[in-house]
């Protein structure tokens, strides 16, 4: 550990946190109602139109009338501004309105802003949504404004671009390398990742591969996307959309379903991160974000990962379960790999099942919001891939970037 | 096989800010150097606007060896994941340097094959158009074969 190192560590533990006890959102919030689109490679309508077919799923789901929203909260990536999902839902007004930046990273970020304002007495219904023509129009992982302009947009993309290191996959392809290189991790162990998430997925009739079991025959076969990541260790790009309702504990007793109660929900960001990119950091072969999060997620909630029954992991990339794995505590560093190796500790009978409809590489990509979702249903017994008597289920939020987490009980 | 462009397509330049213009001024002439605090004397990569040690703003610039080895890379074979402005295959890397830090640069003409995690390397300046330079990497002899 250089003097550098030394020295955030000690920053980070003489770091003085507020007391348990001031976190007034733990169980005094909850989410109750769940909406989405179906998922699918061309939806054929716009993200506005998606967006606001999952909100009226989540509020029909809720019991809510669309009067009753008062709260919005959007990815700062959402195309669909809060004024035109109003104007199209006809909710009258909104008191409480924000939204999340960093992709993926802001799907947990959503609830928590949301409970928030819920807890402070802001708001009393909150909406969290994403809508996303992912796969058939505006895609990621495209070059920002290659076609008009020579100059990156930020010193950031100015940094990675010129040498062409342009691409989600091979900025995870980047930390993956490292870890495998570290840890003796082998593209068989990530192999396993994609075939239990794929199994899910089998079993859950919205999954965009439904249908279709893999076979590490089928994993190793497949092509290089940017080596050492293969084609079914990234996600599956999608169009759809998902909404999330969250308000009080109190009100959620007079709604229709079994709410879904948070014991917490956590942002972070670590020192030295780049946008998917953190490759100066002292050690790229985890992902300190994660850690942090979930450590405030452990501190707040008086949980322990132990006591976890089913975990939504962000699973843009496969590498991403094992890594993170070890960042909330479920293995010791360096141990993810091997912890998944052969899939039974990661399936639904395991000691932490996984994704369990499927993920983000086998259900659907709507940047993680799908994983809420799900992580919700767990909690409701309605799961395709349900955990029996789950009570405690663990979502994460994007990460590489500035992340979040989300802890719901019974 | 040195790195191919695409000259159909525009290269991204850097965006150069106050904080980093000096860093790549300095490419520019073939030379590599990074900030280092004036106070209390840490390196810091990529260039930042105060030394995140001892929040000094007083900075100035360290010559590098050139010298590293490779820390971390990524293979980038399918095109339709990777830079358009790029033929594949190219390499990404990480290199750790000498001096402690770390830069993200290509290898100038490898193959996937002929490279490692702990590979020593040094910078090569690559002017891949009239106002752009780009520090890049090639395999180096380790010291120990150098110094007879
Ligand atoms: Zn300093």
């Amino acid at each position: 550990m250089s003097m550098f190192d030394q020295y955030l560590a000690r920053r980070y533990r003489t770091t003085v946190r507020p007391r348990p006890e001031e976190y007034k959102i733990k169980d005094n919030v909850a989410i109750v109602g769940i909406g989405a689109t179906e998922f699918s490679r061309d939806s054929g309508r716009s993200e506005c139109q998606l967006a606001c077919e999952a909100i009226k799923a989540a509020a029909d789901d809720a019991g809510l009338k669309i009067e009753e929203i008062d709260g919005l909260v959007k990815f700062a990536m959402d195309y669909t501004d809060e004024m035109h999902i109003v104007s199209s839902l006809g909710i009258p007004r909104l008191n409480y309105f924000g939204e999340c930046g960093w992709g993926g990273g802001a799907s947990c970020a959503t609830i928590l802003h949301a409970a928030t304002a819920v807890a402070a007495g802001a708001a009393k219904y909150v909406v969290c949504y994403r809508g996303m023509n992912e796969r058939s129009g505006r895609r990621y992982g495209r070059i920002p404004g290659v076609e008009q302009v020579m100059v990156s947009p930020n010193d950031h993309y100015g940094s990675i671009m010129p040498y062409g290191f342009a691409t989600p996959p091979s900025w995870v392809a980047m930390f993956a390398t490292r870890y495998m290189h570290e840890f003796g991790a082998t593209s068989d162990q990530l192999a396993s990742v994609c075939i239990v998430l794929r199994e899910n997925a089998c079993r859950n009739p919205k999954a965009m591969f439904y249908g279709k079991p893999l076979t590490l025959e089928d994993y190793r076969a497949a092509r290089m996307i940017v080596e050492p990541l293969r084609l079914f260790d990234c996600c599956v790009d999608t169009d759809g959309a998902v909404a999330i309702i969250v308000t009080s504990t109190e009100r959620a007793k007079n709604l229709k379903q079994r709410p879904a109660i948070l014991l917490g929900a956590t942002q972070g960001i670590a020192t030295q991160g780049e946008m998917m990119t953190s490759v100066y950091r002292p050690r790229i072969s985890g992902i300190p974000e994660s850690w942090y999060a979930g450590q405030e997620l452990w501190r707040v909630s008086g949980i322990t990962p132990k006591d976890v029954d089913v975990v939504q992991f962000y699973d843009a990339f496969s590498p991403l379960i094992p890594m993170q794995l070890e960042e909330y505590g479920f293995c010791g560093v360096g141990e993810g790999a091997a912890f998944c190796e052969g899939g039974d500790r990661i399936r639904a009978g395991g000691e932490v099942p996984c994704n369990t409809s499927g993920g983000h590489l086998s259900e659907a990509y709507i940047h993680g919001m799908n994983l809420i979702a799900e992580a919700v249903r767990q909690i409701r017994g309605t799961s395709t891939s349900q955990v029996k008597d789950a009570e405690l289920s663990l979502v994460t939020g994007g990460l590489g970037v500035p992340t979040s987490a989300l802890l719901l009980r019974r | 096989m040195v790195m191919e462009y695409n000259p159909a397509i525009p290269l991204l330049r850097p965006h150069i800010d106050l904080d980093n213009q000096g860093f790549w001024e300095a490419v520019k002439q073939h030379k590599l150097i990074f900030q280092k605090c004036k106070d209390c004397g840490l390196l810091v990569h990529r260039p930042r606007p105060m030394c995140p040690r001892c929040n000094s703003t007083e900075k100035e610039w360290a010559p590098s060896s050139g010298k590293g080895t490779i820390y971390s890379w990524v293979n980038f074979v399918y095109a339709n994941a990777a830079y358009p402005g790029i033929k594949v295959p190219y390499l990404v890397v990480v290199v750790e340097m000498e001096e402690g830090v770390r830069m993200l640069s290509n290898m100038y003409d490898s193959k996937k094959e002929d490279i490692h995690i702990g590979m020593p390397v040094e910078v090569v300046f690559d002017d891949i158009a009239d106002d752009l330079t780009l520090p890049k990497f090639k395999r180096r002899e380790a010291e120990t074969k150098v110094i007879r």
